[in-house]
């Protein structure tokens, strides 16, 4: 089993006649997944990589029975895709799209908080389902099936932690990064609540980073609701008070506040180990299976 | 991107928020004109970005000429947490009988815009808030509606704002919140707004932040950015368009991604390194931006390795690759030894193309780190 995605889900790529969109729209197919049709506003009627084009979701849906989107719309018009699709009752809505304003995504969230689909992102890589379907940048070659969930707020780290798991064989049920923007659709706790209900997931790799207290909220759900055992890993124990390192959310505050360390000993006292390197966490996952 | 307090004090005096008569200098003599016509006292106030001005010696109070021209020859040009102040606000003294706090900024944990009121101004709201929370009232903003006026005027009730100012500092935080959604504000705050003897309201501070993803749709905010790089090398950064921080070690990392970047930090420091930098090349990085990269890092007289970290998804290895060859091939010796790591999508492709007479490969994340790590020990001996 799997989380979000699988053979059955149907693929709207919405910015899909784009440079970006175009190339991934190929990948995801070689890769196995059902992608149905794409959306671009004016580009209705086109087709890219065999797959027909229309101007609305909305048309997308009908037409080709999609029940997922995927978004490489440029920032600027992103926030709008974003609703566009919430509004198509879709199961799922992945966002590629790196630099959304923060206030569009105010506004999104609002929006999601009274709908029934599923935001991952924006500014991640995706969610996959090795052997079955992928719906991002993710590369697909290095992903294998197994039984470890992953979810990251960092792209690059989730495809390390994985070559790590896959290189000793250890294969994954679904992996997800879930975006290091302060505003993000999927949380932590709410991927952790759905890989606990897979009984097919039998250990989970979780990836932080510095900023905010989305890790420390996952830990108290982890002490309070998990039975599947997690591993962690947490990225910029050296970085800076004050800088901001990369993504929006890395961001050390003056007062302690989410820092590497704090996050460390919240995972540590919910029963998570965290790895000093991507191999340690790696190492405890195969002690796990 | 900050403002400086004089922009942000425009933006609010535009808005109909009350502000004290100023005017910038950028030399003694300026200084002096504009206490002419201000009158004392006078605040002379260092216009950087850097919190804690006042403490830090950056802001001063002037009864007399004297006492004007002394403070203006000790800020203008003094060294302030890194930053040299070129200038300065030469603003009316406000005499005050309470001060206040007043802030909007993004609440990431609810996803929403959150105001806060407090009678505890002018001092270290962040002490407040850590020590006495409860001294600050709060209130979430649904960002589809913006702030109710009714909202405004609970939030000042609930901070225990003097009533006969009450509904003025309400209409304040209205302003400033339409500021905020027009601008797109990561934060605005007044801190203090001063109660005068008069029993006006009057902002005796600004800070307003722009959220740089939202610069696209506001060129005259833009256009506003005043280059406050700590040094050269941040400068060149920001001109390349790089997520760059300067760190004071010797190893210098590129990278791609921020959490991927972060980690090969973390583990160089774990193998007994010490980071020279973060530079994230960002994702789906062209041949050129790896070169320039690899610019910014020799740049850094600290840097004596250098260690490229990518595993692709959207970046592909062989744009990686065409890049380090073309930063590479225009020394007749390379400045520092380069360790690449290359992984992800078409990183078989870049290995196939990377001149590895120029660079040392290694295949996994954790040998790459200490090889770099091995060779800044080496050079630095």
């Amino acid at each position: 089993m799997s989380i979000f995605v699988d053979d059955d889900t149907r693929v709207v790529v919405q910015g899909i006649t784009g440079g970006e969109g175009k190339f991934h729209t190929q990948q995801m197919m070689e890769y196995g997944t059902n992608v149905v049709a794409g959306a671009v506003p004016g580009k209705g009627g086109q087709e890219v990589e065999g797959v027909p084009v229309y101007d609305t979701v909305a048309e997308a849906v009908e037409e080709e029975d999609a029940n997922a989107s995927v978004v490489f719309v440029p920032p600027a018009f992103a926030g709008d895709a974003i609703f566009e699709a919430l509004d198509t009752d879709l199961d799922l809505v992945v966002a590629i799209t790196e630099g959304v304003p923060t206030q569009d995504m105010a506004k999104v969230n609002k929006r999601l908080s009274e709908v029934d689909t599923r935001l991952i992102g924006p500014n991640c890589p995706g969610i996959i389902t090795p052997g079955e379907a992928k719906l991002g940048i993710l590369p697909g070659n290095i992903f294998e099936e197994g039984n470890v969930g992953l979810v990251s707020r960092s792209g690059t780290l989730t495809y390390q932690v994985v070559s790590n798991l896959t290189e000793r064989g250890i294969g994954q049920t679904t992996a997800i990064g879930i975006g290091g923007d302060p505003i993000i659709g999927t949380s932590f706790v709410d991927a952790l609540e759905a890989f606990e209900n897979d009984p097919d997931t039998h250990a989970v790799v979780m990836c932080g980073e510095i900023g905010g207290e989305d890790e420390e909220q996952a830990a108290k759900f982890i002490a309070e609701n998990m039975d599947t055992p997690v591993a962690g890993f947490i990225a910029g124990r050296t970085a800076p008070p004050g800088k901001r390192m990369g993504h929006a959310g890395a961001i050390v505050s003056g007062s302690g506040t989410g820092t590497a360390e704090s996050k460390i000993s919240a995972l540590n006292d919910a029963g998570v180990p965290v790895g000093d390197t991507p191999e340690e966490v790696a190492d405890h996952i195969e002690d796990f299976l | 991107m900050k403002l400086h307090e004089y922009q942000a004090k425009e933006i609010f005096a535009e808005a109909g928020i009350p502000v004290p008569e100023s005017r910038l200098a950028s030399s003694v003599e300026e200084v002096m004109e504009a206490v002419e016509d201000i009158g004392y006292p006078a605040a002379i106030k260092a216009q950087v970005h850097v919190g804690g001005r006042g403490k830090a010696g950056g802001i001063k109070i002037a009864m007399d000429e004297d006492e004007a021209r002394q403070a203006a020859e000790d800020i203008l040009g003094m060294d302030l947490k890194g930053y040299t102040v070129e200038k300065v606000l030469v603003e009316a003294g406000v005499d005050f009988e309470n001060e206040l706090y007043v802030g909007i900024t993004m609440d990431r944990s609810e996803g929403k815009p959150v105001a806060m009121v407090s009678t505890e101004g002018g001092v270290n709201i962040e002490e407040v808030a850590e020590e006495t929370p409860e001294a600050i009232a709060r209130e979430h903003i649904d960002p589809a509606f913006g702030l109710h006026p009714y909202q405004a005027r609970k939030i000042v009730f609930e901070a225990g704002i003097p009533r006969d100012v009450a509904f003025d500092v309400a209409s304040f935080l209205s302003t400033l919140y339409d500021l905020y959604e027009a601008n797109d504000a990561s934060d605005i705050e007044i801190n203090p707004v001063m109660i005068t003897s008069d029993r006006d309201v009057v902002a005796a501070d600004a800070v307003m932040n722009i959220d740089d993803d939202a610069l696209f749709r506001h060129e005259d905010l833009a256009a506003m950015e005043e280059d406050s790089y700590e040094d050269e090398l941040e400068a060149k950064a920001g001109e390349y368009g790089f997520d760059y921080v300067r760190l004071s070690g010797n190893v210098g990392i590129i990278g791609n991604g921020a959490g991927l970047v972060m980690t090969t930090l973390d583990l160089v420091d774990y193998f007994g390194g010490s980071p020279a930098n973060f530079l994230d090349i960002g994702g789906g990085a062209k041949a050129e931006r790896v070169a320039n990269a690899l610019d910014m890092v020799f740049s850094d007289e600290n840097v004596d390795s250098v260690v490229f970290n990518i595993f692709g998804g959207i970046t592909r290895g062989d744009e990686v690759a065409k890049g380090i060859n073309e930063a590479l091939e225009q020394f007749d010796e390379i400045p520092k030894p380069v360790v690449v790591r290359l992984a992800g999508t078409n990183a078989e492709e870049g290995m196939e193309i990377l001149n590895t007479e120029l660079v040392q490969v290694e295949g996994t994340l954790e040998n790459a780190v200490q090889r770099a790590v091995e060779n800044a020990q080496e050079v630095s001996q």
